[in-house]
């Protein structure tokens, strides 16, 4: 029965905080002083670990996601012979909250794994063609693999944003292939080419007592109606992931402006952090 | 399935310039018009074993779900004291696509898909009045062409409502696609894998409400809105016949008896 989706425990919370969180909310405000939109402080520090091809570790409020490239060589996929490969994994360790078992990805992080892949594979963030090395036989593959340190809700927005800074700093090691084999020269780079202008992220929003709040925390996650994630690249929708609960069309409509509107904001910030790499290692 | 063109002496460049071509003058390669959907087969109580199950086709896509309970939960700790649980699980079978066999063991994208069902559902049974217990949905695909997931909700939503579990609504899948600027309904293989963009979208019909979506690709918000606007048309028809589809269920069975 491992592969089956069973409905989540529901974490404890004295129905007093619950109902003066709805309370806040109702009153146009939240628990943790922000409006309904904003964001909590966003802390990007781009390319600090010296061992990986790429990095960055981000800071959503409390929420703390790292994401490290390893750049690696293998067989394209046989339908896209001509093209590098992006994979990504995340993980959710015992040490980023007291709720959390040692284990394999269970479903949650499989699913915003999938989400951050779909987000950044279609926002043309990345050009796959120039990861080719010989077609047919080999490519660079990214693999990106994103840790989360402390979970404090919005895995989604933060994992996507420290995976795209992350492959923002990578560069390539030079890949001569001798005697039909790759030699991987890590000595020698050359920068990973990505398009900023279609910088790719995802905006998640729940809904609480009828109102639509922006970057959740954990504790806004466990008490909402409804979650939604919208993936954004130039204006335009990537991805879309319904989590929780029902939306109307009218909220879904209300959702992907404001989405939009969001994505502007947000898309300086990193980009501002993508220009300003930080070579020493902080949380 | 027909095709307007052969499809099997074309290359997939060619096959995805032609989806592309036959797009611009609003045409689709199986002949249909942007917003049809392929024929809909529905069959309720088709496993005797279980509490409830279905068959649902969208034209080649063949989709069975299974219900059981509500039943005891094995291992108890994951009983909800003022619910049920529920558990979903999609698997595709190792024969149902048309590439090479399908290792059956689940991936990850069998995984993702059974959360996001799950959540779709949950909203639409009310759990709260089994506490306690589990109602466990196994769907298998049988034979897939494009748009699996949402007939996997169609087949669940039945398969629910033949075991008579109480429901706020019942739910309807349908998938939204893009190829350049048109949008279509009801996706099948080719127009999936050569299409610009995928739109999954499950509805409670009678109140207006969306319990699954998700997207990729790339889509303006109007493309967006006119997608969800399809959706909810095609769904419409679809939880008609399920209504029947449930209902002759039983007028079979008074047939039977008065013969």
């Amino acid at each position: 029965m491992s592969s089956v989706s069973i409905t989540q425990q529901p974490e404890i919370l004295p129905q007093l905080r619950k109902e003066t969180i709805k309370k806040i909310v109702e009153q146009g405000k939240r628990s943790d002083g922000r409006g309904h939109l904003d964001f909590r402080n966003v802390v990007l520090h781009v390319n600090p670990i010296k061992t990986a091809d790429g990095s960055a570790i981000v800071s959503l409020g409390n929420t703390k996601v790292v994401a490290g490239v390893k750049v690696g060589v293998g067989a394209p996929y046989p339908d896209t012979p001509d093209e590098g490969a992006l994979i990504v994994n995340l993980e959710t360790p015992p040490l980023a909250a007291p709720t959390i078992e040692p284990g394999p990805p269970d479903e949650n992080a499989i699913e915003i794994a999938r989400v951050v892949d779909r987000t950044i594979r279609h926002s043309n963030f990345l050009d796959f063609k120039s990861l080719c090395i010989v077609p047919k036989k080999f490519v660079y593959i990214l693999w990106v693999d994103l840790y989360v340190l402390n979970h404090d809700g919005n895995l989604y927005d933060a994992a996507c944003m420290a995976a795209v800074a992350a492959l923002a700093s990578t560069t390539l090691p030079k890949v001569e292939i001798e005697q039909e084999q790759p030699k991987i020269i890590r000595e020698e780079r050359i920068p990973l080419k990505v398009n900023p202008e279609n910088l790719p992220l995802t905006i998640t929003f729940v809904k609480i007592s009828n109102s639509i709040l922006a970057d959740p925390t954990l504790e806004e996650e466990n008490i909402c109606d409804s979650r939604i994630t919208i993936g954004i690249s130039n204006n335009k929708v990537v991805s879309i992931q319904k989590t929780i609960g029902t939306f109307t069309i009218d909220d879904i409509k209300n959702i992907m402006r404001k989405s939009i509107e969001l994505y502007g904001k947000l898309k300086e910030t990193v980009l501002k952090a993508i220009m300003n790499p930080d070579r020493e290692l902080r949380l | 399935m027909q095709y307007v063109i052969d499809v099997t002496k074309l290359t997939p460049e060619e096959l995805r310039a032609k989806i592309h071509e036959l797009a611009k003058e609003g045409k689709r390669i199986d002949g249909r018009a942007p917003d049809q959907h392929r024929p809909v087969r529905l069959e309720v109580g088709v496993l005797p074993n279980a509490d409830g199950s279905a068959l649902v086709a969208y034209g080649d896509t063949v989709a069975v779900a299974a219900v059981y309970g509500p039943r005891e939960v094995h291992p108890r700790h994951l009983a909800l004291p003022d619910r049920a649980i529920l558990r979903v699980r999609y698997h595709m079978t190792p024969f149902s696509t048309h590439d090479e066999r399908k290792r059956p063991e689940p991936t990850r994208r069998e995984i993702e898909i059974s959360k996001i069902l799950r959540e779709a559902l949950e909203p639409v049974i009310l759990l709260e009045q089994f506490p306690r217990t589990s109602i466990d949905v196994f769907i298998e695909i049988i034979q897939a062409d494009g748009s699996t997931r949402v007939a996997s909700i169609t087949a669940a939503s039945l398969a629910l409502a033949d075991a008579g579990i109480p429901m706020r609504d019942l739910v309807v899948g349908v998938s939204i696609g893009k190829i350049g600027d048109l949008v279509i309904v009801d996706l099948n293989r080719y127009e999936d894998a050569y299409g610009d963009g995928d739109m999954p979208i499950a509805v409670m019909c009678r109140r207006g409400l969306v319990t699954l979506l998700q997207a990729d690709g790339q889509w303006t918000t109007e493309e967006i809105e006119k997608g969800l606007e399809l959706a909810f048309r095609a769904a419409e028809n679809i939880y008609r016949m399920m209504r029947d589809a449930l209902k002759s269920k039983y007028i079979e069975a008074s047939k039977i008896y008065q013969q």
